[in-house]
């Protein structure tokens, strides 16, 4: 039997409790005020929010936090770009440093039409477990993407798709953060600066006759690319080209020259039209 | 001299991780530098005995002559939810650097099962606010010290290149758990 003062006994008892225990904290509240710099409540506002932890600090609190009590960078957040950096500087007082636009890149064009797929994987799908079978990837070349999507997951930004088993940038979308540079057991991902065109489409260190062996579009480390390149902007390490894109003019001579055609213009059509 | 033996015990024989099993998440999740373990064990033995005592007051004047014992899962999760809101709160006022050093982890004890556990236990085993508070304090020093240790063999098995990459991060860590726990039930029977 369900007696009135059975239900009601106990609500009232801890809806007393509770309410006592809320008038003590609103009383704490108001007694242990603690003033906080206002200066960190400014810069958190306009502060992109996404808490993708690009700028090494625990969130946009803990950046915000981070510029005002522990002296960080003014320029750390590539998700709000040189616009934010100037709103961070001008709150801070601070002439601010300026920062170069980058978003992520692949290094890979190892599609299945250019590279054979090796194994077929059936565990977790996700790079990272795939990345620890023996082998190293389920593809039959180690270094490339693996196109199971891990970076699409971590990217807060929703800027990465897999297309055609390989990951895909959306430039328009991607701040560049940094995220799945960092989750990609691979290190098939970069960064790149924003206006930078020319790059080597290509991540395996292997000798040429390897790399053919497993993917139609991977650099086979010839150096033809270092000689076509007229300001020494290529070097070549471990069998494998690569760009400087400080000294880059993003004139071409290198792509025209590469066999493997694994060099070429890589900036998005998006990208052209506004720069 | 029952005391003595009541905080011993909770330390080493009825340890609240290894023999327990409670608070086992934070016992994987922030044991991956000692430092941070420390921080975390530092601030659950503040917050245990703080809760148990707040708990024991409540049960025992509260619910119990009212007849509502049946309310205190419930009743100890509004104790300690608020109590550790509090204890921010003051912490930030008076002593900014503890209050910094003991950091993220504060607010994160609030869902540390280990501290409702210490509470339910002494409930169950009818303490007296004194054994209440000395089960407290020794329970939340057998959370640190395991904490500690798992802490310490982590950062070693961290670049122990011998352990199979499949084995490296969690499984490791919770196979190390079940090997620590299996060393502590080597106190068990050496106090009632």
């Amino acid at each position: 039997m369900i007696s009135f003062a059975g239900i009601a006994y106990p609500i009232l008892v801890l809806g007393s409790l509770g309410l006592a225990f809320g008038a003590l904290l609103a009383f704490a509240s108001i007694k242990f005020f603690v003033a906080v710099d206002e200066r960190v409540s400014k810069i958190r506002e306009i502060l992109p929010g996404a808490n993708c932890g690009g700028c090494g600090y625990p969130g946009c609190d803990g950046y915000a936090d981070g510029v005002v009590n522990a002296g960080a960078k003014t320029n750390l957040c590539a998700a709000g770009g040189s616009d934010l950096a100037k709103g961070i500087a001008s709150i801070m007082g601070v002439e601010g440093e300026s920062s170069e636009p980058v978003r992520a890149f692949l290094k890979c064009k190892g599609s299945p039409d250019f590279s054979v797929r090796n194994a077929d994987y059936v565990g977790v799908r996700d790079c990272r477990s795939a990345a620890i079978v023996p082998g190293g990837s389920p593809n039959s070349c180690p270094f490339g993407c693996i196109g199971f999507g891990t970076c699409v997951k971590v990217c807060v930004f929703g800027a990465l798709s897999i297309v055609n088993g390989l990951a895909m940038i959306d430039p328009t979308k991607c701040v560049g953060c940094g995220t799945c540079v960092a989750n990609c057991p691979k290190s098939v991902l970069k960064l790149v600066p924003r206006s930078s065109d020319v790059q080597v489409t290509c991540n395996s260190n292997w000798r040429g006759p390897d790399v053919k062996r497993v993917c139609t579009a991977g650099c086979i480390g010839c150096g033809i690319c270092v000689k076509a390149c007229q300001v020494g902007a290529i070097t070549l390490n471990a069998n494998l080209a690569s760009i400087d894109a400080s000294k880059c003019t993003n004139c071409g001579a290198c792509a025209a020259k590469c066999p493997a055609k694994c060099i070429g213009s890589v900036m998005p059509e998006e990208l052209k039209a506004s720069a | 001299m029952s005391i003595v033996w009541l905080f011993l015990g909770s330390i080493f024989v009825n340890n609240i991780l290894l023999s327990r099993f409670l608070g086992c998440c934070p016992f994987l999740g922030v044991s991956t530098k000692s430092e941070t373990a420390k921080g975390m064990g530092v601030a659950v033995i503040f917050v245990t005995v703080l809760a148990a005592i707040v708990t024991w007051l409540v049960y025992n004047l509260v619910l119990v002559p009212l007849k509502l014992q049946f309310l205190y899962t419930l009743s100890f999760i509004l104790v300690i939810a608020a109590l550790v809101q509090f204890v921010e709160l003051v912490l930030k006022k008076i002593n900014p650097v503890l209050y910094k050093s003991l950091g993220i982890f504060l607010p994160l004890i609030t869902t540390n099962c280990a501290v409702l556990g210490v509470a339910v236990i002494n409930m169950n085993e009818n303490y007296s606010l004194l054994e209440s508070a000395v089960n407290a304090l020794g329970s939340s020093m057998g959370f640190l010290l395991a904490i500690v240790l798992m802490a310490g063999i982590r950062e070693r098995i961290e670049h122990n290149t011998n352990i199979p990459q499949c084995l490296h991060g969690l499984p490791i860590a919770l196979v190390t758990a079940g090997l620590m726990s299996i060393a502590f039930m080597g106190f068990s029977g050496i106090i009632k």
